[in-house]
């Protein structure tokens, strides 16, 4: 097994036995798609989910369903006990304490959470301790040419509303960052800096470290996009150091509809909410309400009970099999699949070959377009995806419209590279090219 | 013949290599005519159709400029095989057999004499992911066709 950096510790990877036993706990996996095996490598887009998971949902379902946070019945106390321990889990996931932890519908709204709580402190929202998360012309914020839409359009719009200025960290014609621009972008204009953990085409993983130490030389407020990090690697945010970091559950075994922004807990305690309503208040009058710190005065409406239980049921899954050795298996199944990929003729792979990535690898098969090249796959059984993956400005840097992105996850077999690599070799065949 | 090999029938993938009508064609001075882009947010196939109409509402030509996959690629250049044939009314009438085929998750038997060389992408109505990939070039054209001008 050849190393990487970012793993700095050598960690013995999964046995194939252990491999297998983790995908029989798959229902899903053992399905057939177009009279053959479902070979399952669209992870990065969706994570499958165990039967635990789902157990988990319907356990709630059948014995504690009830409105959290309200009420004085034994169901809804259970229902809140059930809710608070899956925050405990999910926070000490990725290091965090409890009141740090905000659940949203997905990353998407995280993202959108901190970038609507900035607007409204923008306009006044907040008193005095808001004044670092206010923006105004002049103010820059940065992000980067990797960045997946969900960490994008939230900025570009936050900067619409506040009149700062949108600036970005381009990539080189292979995707790879040009860190030596960080000096000249983040200055004293600087106020927040969003960025990825992992990019979700190139599975590249970014040197957080050099964006933390530069973004708090000028006191700038540091996002951490962790949604295809979080579900592969071991995550401690105190550690990484970053100011918030968004995650979405679905990609991480955990059901869909769950996502949470982790922030450090003075800033949460300090920033104005973004959505308003039930629960996440104090006092209210007729003209104006007070609200509960975090994490609460984020949470208003009914929550995702159900959801939030399901996901910290996935959480302690990944935690019993061990993130360090996942991260150890994905990363052997990526090497896998980036050589055997990049020896086909005709084929390239996209992405620096000299900076560590996880189990993703995007590439084109050349004279046949993405999708058909899916279209040959899935009559295979193989499941990839297509597209530009939501992230359209890294595609235009790398060249093209769209690409192929196979991506793996701890229940992917070394057969499941194989098969891919095989049908990847007779695509050119079947189209003429 | 199997689903996939339904999908791609060879006069598809022969059309998507051929690309009849490709590149554009600039129109001639005062001639009647109308131009659509047509993007496909999806998978980000796009397209610039060109039309140009001539007596008796007959087309005359079509061109257009396209990056997409073999179906979308190949339904341009087919459809710029069969349009300046046609007057618009009959353009619109084959439109409307052609959509309807896309919506038969493969049930309809297509006619031959109406679609021509479109009826080989009955195939793709089984794969409703596809279809939008098949109607790009046709949607297209209508745009141009309603946005005619001198």
């Amino acid at each position: 097994m050849h190393t990487v950096i970012g793993h700095p510790e050598a960690t013995e990877a999964l046995s194939l036995s252990e491999v297998e036993r983790i995908k029989a706990d798959f229902e899903i996996l053992e399905h057939q798609v177009n009279g053959t095996d479902l070979v399952y490598l669209d992870s990065g887009a969706t994570s499958q989910k165990p039967r635990c998971v789902y157990e988990a949902e319907q356990h709630y379902y059948e014995n504690a369903n009830s409105a959290v946070h309200r009420g004085a019945h034994s169901l809804a106390v259970e229902a809140t006990d059930i809710f608070e321990q899956a925050r405990e889990t999910v926070a000490k996931f990725i290091g965090a304490r409890s009141n740090e932890l905000v659940w949203t519908s997905n990353a998407t709204e995280a993202l959108n959470l901190i970038s609507y709580s900035m607007s409204n402190a923008s306009l006044g929202r907040g008193g005095d301790e808001a004044q670092r998360f206010r923006l105004g012309a002049g103010d820059e914020i940065l992000v980067t040419e990797l960045e997946h839409h969900a960490n994008l359009i939230p900025w570009q719009e936050l900067a619409f509303r506040t009149g700062a200025t949108l600036r970005y960290v381009p990539v080189d014609e292979q995707g790879a960052l040009r860190y030596e621009m960080l000096d000249e972008l983040i200055n004293s204009r600087t106020k927040l800096v969003a960025f990825t953990h992992v990019s979700n085409v190139l599975g590249t993983i970014t040197d957080v470290a050099r964006f933390v130490s530069a973004a708090k030389a000028v006191g700038a407020l540091t996002v951490l996009d962790g949604c295809q990090s979080v579900p592969h690697m071991p995550i401690d945010v105190k550690s990484l150091d970053v100011d918030f970091m968004a995650f979405s559950g679905h990609k991480m075994l955990g059901p869909t509809g769950i996502g949470a922004l982790y922030g450090r807990a003075e800033l949460l305690d300090a920033m104005p909410p973004f959505l308003t309503g039930g629960s996440m208040i104090t006092v209210v009058d007729m003209e104006h309400a007070e609200f509960l710190p975090s994490p609460q005065r984020f949470e208003a409406g009914t929550q995702r009970v159900a959801q939030a239980h399901g996901l910290a049921t996935a959480a302690s899954y990944l935690d019993e099999v061990g993130m360090d050795r996942i991260a150890s298996w994905e990363e052997h199944l990526g090497a896998m699949l980036f050589e055997g990929l990049s020896n086909i003729e005709g084929v390239r792979v996209f992405g620096p070959s000299d900076i560590a990535r996880i189990g993703t690898v995007p590439f084109e098969v050349i004279g046949v377009h993405p999708h058909d090249v899916g279209q040959y796959l899935d009559s295979r059984g193989i499941a990839v995806r297509v597209g530009h993956h939501c992230a359209q400005p890294l595609h235009r840097a790398l060249g093209v419209s769209a690409t192929t992105r196979a991506s793996t996850y701890l229940y992917n077999t070394e057969q499941d590279i194989t098969a891919l690599i095989e049908a990847v070799a007779s695509v050119r065949e079947y189209f003429g090219v | 013949m199997n689903e996939l090999d339904q999908l791609y029938q060879q006069v598809i993938l022969d059309h998507a290599k051929r690309r009849i009508g490709s590149p554009l064609v600039d129109p001639a001075a005062g001639e009647l005519h109308g131009e659509s882009h047509q993007h496909n947010p999806i998978c980000g196939d796009q397209i610039r159709v060109r039309v140009a109409v001539g007596e008796n509402d007959h087309f005359t030509a079509m061109s257009w400029e396209g990056d997409g996959c073999s179906i979308s690629m190949a339904s341009a250049s087919v459809l710029s095989e069969m349009l300046p044939e046609l007057t618009k009314d009959e353009f619109l009438d084959k439109l409307e057999v052609f959509r309807e085929m896309m919506r038969s998750r493969g049930a309809m038997v297509p006619d031959e004499e109406v679609l021509e060389d479109a009826a080989a992408f009955v195939g793709v109505s089984k794969f409703p992911a596809r279809v939008k990939c098949a109607m790009l070039a046709w949607v297209a054209a209508e745009a141009a066709m309603l946005g005619a001008s001198a």
